[in-house]
């Protein structure tokens, strides 16, 4: 086991893309994620990388297109209102099949909103952002040590797909220190080979172009097609979740990132009041591990999301169980941070009563 | 016979879709022409805009990338970054470069970038169907704009190469003019030159192209004079040619 | 033993880094922890805080809601944070700068008078030190050595006289006890 390390989550963020090898940066200041484009600014010359500090989240996210599209791994983070600016490029990097990388560090919104962790950009996330036909790979870390080790499976995601990844996590993740422990192999670019749709120095191969239209009738949707296909395999091969006493649990929790670990604290509390609680940590929010719940449904009829947003992931939850299982909701809204307790309150309500949404507590 | 021009390795023989009369086609050449006697079309990474010249990614024979409206300093500047020794080269139309993409040239420039910016100026939106643009002159008519661009209404065009010539990143600004043949060629030594300094990693350098667009200034198809006459007589005076910058750097 | 905490007091008081401190000499206990500094607009001469919890199981609430124990350094941060402090908590008070008296019956309450041992000790700074030293000795979350262990890993441009001036804060600070 290699020695743990006590590090903020947007610098484990920043460390361990560079371990997976991230060797382009481009990115904007904004709060709660300046430690990332800090931390690069230093860290990326070490190792032979560039960073580039943007003029706009718009440019960052464009010097992203570029870079990627010579098959650099490359990164761009930001928080909420920087992400909507980005949406533009991340729709052109996924109609143009890059494996770009995006950190996203979410704050209260909408418009400037708050600086604290918030997680009300799971639409935004798992449903494109931008505009079109078009999915990202998207993984919610729980702890730094997460935020360490998941740039590593979104490369290679996003590699063995062609498809833009994101780490979606939050003011709380991205501020707080942990012991981290890097878990994920060092990658070395120089012993990764070159992507056969690269653009760069091409020695008398055939000219290559990296773009995301086809003005031919039908010829969008053949590209949108073939991607479906890419996200119908990564749906079957690359969903993740993590599961805590669900055993015996008459009602789950589902709830993502930081939300899980306070989730932890509430499963805890209502284990010793004689509740039958256990936890569903999705991992990847897309692909949404749909199968996995549907399967839980068989014997599990509640399930309470609980999220830091006015309810989005529960949505997913719906769609998944569509009427199998009763779903209720605990939602907290506004970057305010969810107390353990209140949650327990709450599954100790539908567990006697059965009522079926609840308001975040007053 | 002798051959005394060969159709340029770095431009693909295919056929354009621009109009009869458009500039683009001739400063295509010119770019791909340069990269010939550059000898750099292997390493050469072009940046397509979007615009007229969307579809100069089919045209160039040398890697293209094909991005956002506006962006292509940005997209260049992350290639040029990720791979320093690729030649990289930007194509951008006044709407695309001075409009919605004024924030990247600028920044491009004060980051004194090593990248080429081959900026076509023919004061009109063309691929959307010739609204006003930012280079569009004073009175000029144009869709958005029905009975010609007023002060009160939509300010005054801007000019780039002096306005970038006040970026201290900038290296190498030059106005050229394609619509005539003098013009033509000095173009040619402007684009050229630009691409050299990328070569000698001279920082930032762009060449404003004036150019003709007789399908949306709604001169005669039939008679190509009637727009190298609003270039002469129409965008010269808004827009002298010349040399705006050209700094000695090691 | 899952000790959530509560620092807090001035921008400048060391509140940020003793939090860090903490969680750095629970780690090399072996012990679960985490940081959260807050963190907001306003960066200099306002009031700063930061949640640390110590524990032998899972961290599950890295913002502390309901701290085991709460340390207020200067006046505003009593009438903040007392309310938060779980019935049969902990409060540390640093009496040097905090006039008003605690309300809560339901708690423990230990006054540190942390400004001026710093002063006897010669340097105003290790005010920190000697609240992080009361801590230590009042819960057991965490031992002085540790804490020692754990300075030159935050503090690493601290001169070893230094160093050694913080482990004899928080000695001083270890000879408080609860009321």
């Amino acid at each position: 086991m290699a020695e743990k390390k006590l590090m903020k989550g947007n610098e484990a963020l920043s460390e361990g893309a560079i371990r997976a090898g991230c060797r382009f940066f481009a990115g904007y200041p904004i709060t709660p994620q300046n430690e990332v484009p800090e931390y690069m600014s230093w860290r990326l010359p070490q190792v032979g990388g560039a960073f580039v500090q943007a003029e706009s989240e718009v440019s960052a996210i464009n010097m992203v297109y570029g870079a990627g599209a010579t098959g650099v791994r490359c990164m761009t983070s930001s928080s909420s209102p920087g992400i909507s600016l980005k949406q533009e490029g991340i729709s052109y990097a996924a109609g143009a099949d890059l494996p770009i990388f995006i950190g996203n560090i979410m704050r209260g919104g909408p418009g400037l909103g708050n600086i604290a962790g918030a997680q009300g950009d799971y639409w935004q996330a798992t449903r494109g952002g931008g505009h079109g036909d078009y999915r990202c790979f998207v993984m919610a870390p729980n702890s730094v040590t997460e935020l360490a080790n998941f740039p590593h499976k979104c490369y290679e995601v996003s590699f063995k797909y062609r498809l833009p990844s994101m780490v979606l996590a939050d003011g709380i993740l991205g501020q707080m220190m942990e012991p981290v422990e890097f878990t994920t192999p060092e990658v070395d670019p120089k012993t990764l080979t070159e992507p056969a749709w690269a653009l760069g120095i091409n020695n008398g191969r055939a000219k290559r172009i990296v773009k995301s239209y086809d003005l031919k009738e039908g010829g969008v949707e053949i590209m949108v097609n073939e991607r479906v296909q890419r996200y119908k395999a990564i749906e079957a091969a690359e969903t993740m979740y993590e599961e805590k006493m669900l055993e015996d649990a008459e009602i789950a929790i589902v709830a993502y990132g930081i939300s899980a670990r306070v989730s932890v604290a509430a499963m805890k509390l209502a284990r010793e009041r004689g509740l039958k609680v256990g936890l569903f940590r999705p991992i990847t929010l897309w692909p949404f591990p749909k199968a996995r719940i549907v399967e839980l449904s068989k014997r599990i009829k509640h399930f309470i999301a609980v999220e830091m947003s006015l309810g989005q992931m529960v949505e997913d939850v719906q769609l998944a169980l569509n009427g199998r299982s009763e779903v209720h909701l605990y939602a907290k809204p506004g970057a305010s941070v969810i107390n353990a307790e209140d949650v327990c309150n709450v599954i100790e309500k539908i567990v006697k009563k059965g009522a079926k949404e609840y308001a975040a507590a007053k | 016979m002798q051959l005394l021009n060969k159709h340029p390795e770095s431009l693909l023989d295919v056929k354009m879709h621009y109009c009869p009369g458009c500039g683009h086609g001739i400063i295509h050449r010119l770019v791909a022409e340069v990269m010939d006697e550059l000898n750099i079309r292997t390493k050469t990474i072009g940046v397509a805009p979007v615009g007229c010249a969307v579809f100069a990614d089919t045209y160039f024979n040398c890697d293209m990338i094909q991005g956002p409206h506006g962006r292509g300093p940005a997209e260049a500047t992350g290639i040029k970054r990720a791979k320093p020794d690729s030649i990289v080269f930007s194509y951008q139309g006044d709407g695309d470069l001075a409009s919605i993409g004024m924030a990247e040239i600028v920044h491009a420039a004060i980051r004194s970038e090593n990248i080429t910016v081959i900026f076509v100026n023919n004061a009109i939106y063309g691929m959307t169907g010739g609204q006003m643009a930012p280079t569009t002159l004073m009175g000029q008519k144009a869709t958005t704009c029905v009975d010609g661009r007023t002060a009160k209404q939509a300010g005054y065009p801007i000019k780039m190469s002096e306005m970038l010539a006040t970026v201290d990143g900038a290296t190498y600004l030059e106005r050229t003019t394609v619509h005539t043949a003098p013009g033509v060629l000095k173009t040619k030594s402007a684009i050229k030159k630009a691409f050299q300094n990328q070569i000698d990693c001279k920082g930032f350098s762009m060449v404003e192209i004036l150019s003709m667009c007789p399908t949306n200034w709604g001169t005669r198809l039939d008679n190509p004079s009637e727009a190298t006459k609003f270039v002469a007589e129409g965008m010269l005076p808004v827009f002298p040619l010349g040399v705006y910058k050209d700094l000695k750097r090691d | 033993m899952y000790q959530g905490i509560r620092i807090s007091g001035f921008g400048g008081q060391g509140v940020i880094s003793a939090g860090y401190l903490l969680a750095q000499a629970g780690m090399m206990e072996g012990r679960e922890v985490s940081f959260f500094p807050a963190y907001g607009a306003e960066m200099r001469g306002g009031t700063a805080n930061c949640s640390v919890v110590v524990a032998s199981e899972e961290v599950t609430t890295p913002i502390v809601l309901q701290p085991d124990t709460v340390i207020v350094l200067n006046e505003p941060s009593l009438a903040k944070f007392e309310p938060m402090v779980k019935p049969g908590g902990l409060l540390i008070i640093n009496t040097s700068l905090v006039n008003s008296k605690p309300t809560r019956t339901d708690i423990k309450i230990l006054n540190v008078p942390c400004n001026e041992i710093a002063s006897e000790l010669g340097n105003a700074k290790v005010m920190n030190m000697v609240a992080m030293g009361a801590f230590a000795q009042a819960t057991g979350a965490i031992t002085i050595d540790g804490i020692a262990k754990a300075l030159p890993k935050v503090y690493k441009k601290l001169k070893p006289e230094v160093i050694e001036l913080n482990v004899k804060a928080l000695k001083r600070g270890a000879e408080y006890k609860v009321n």
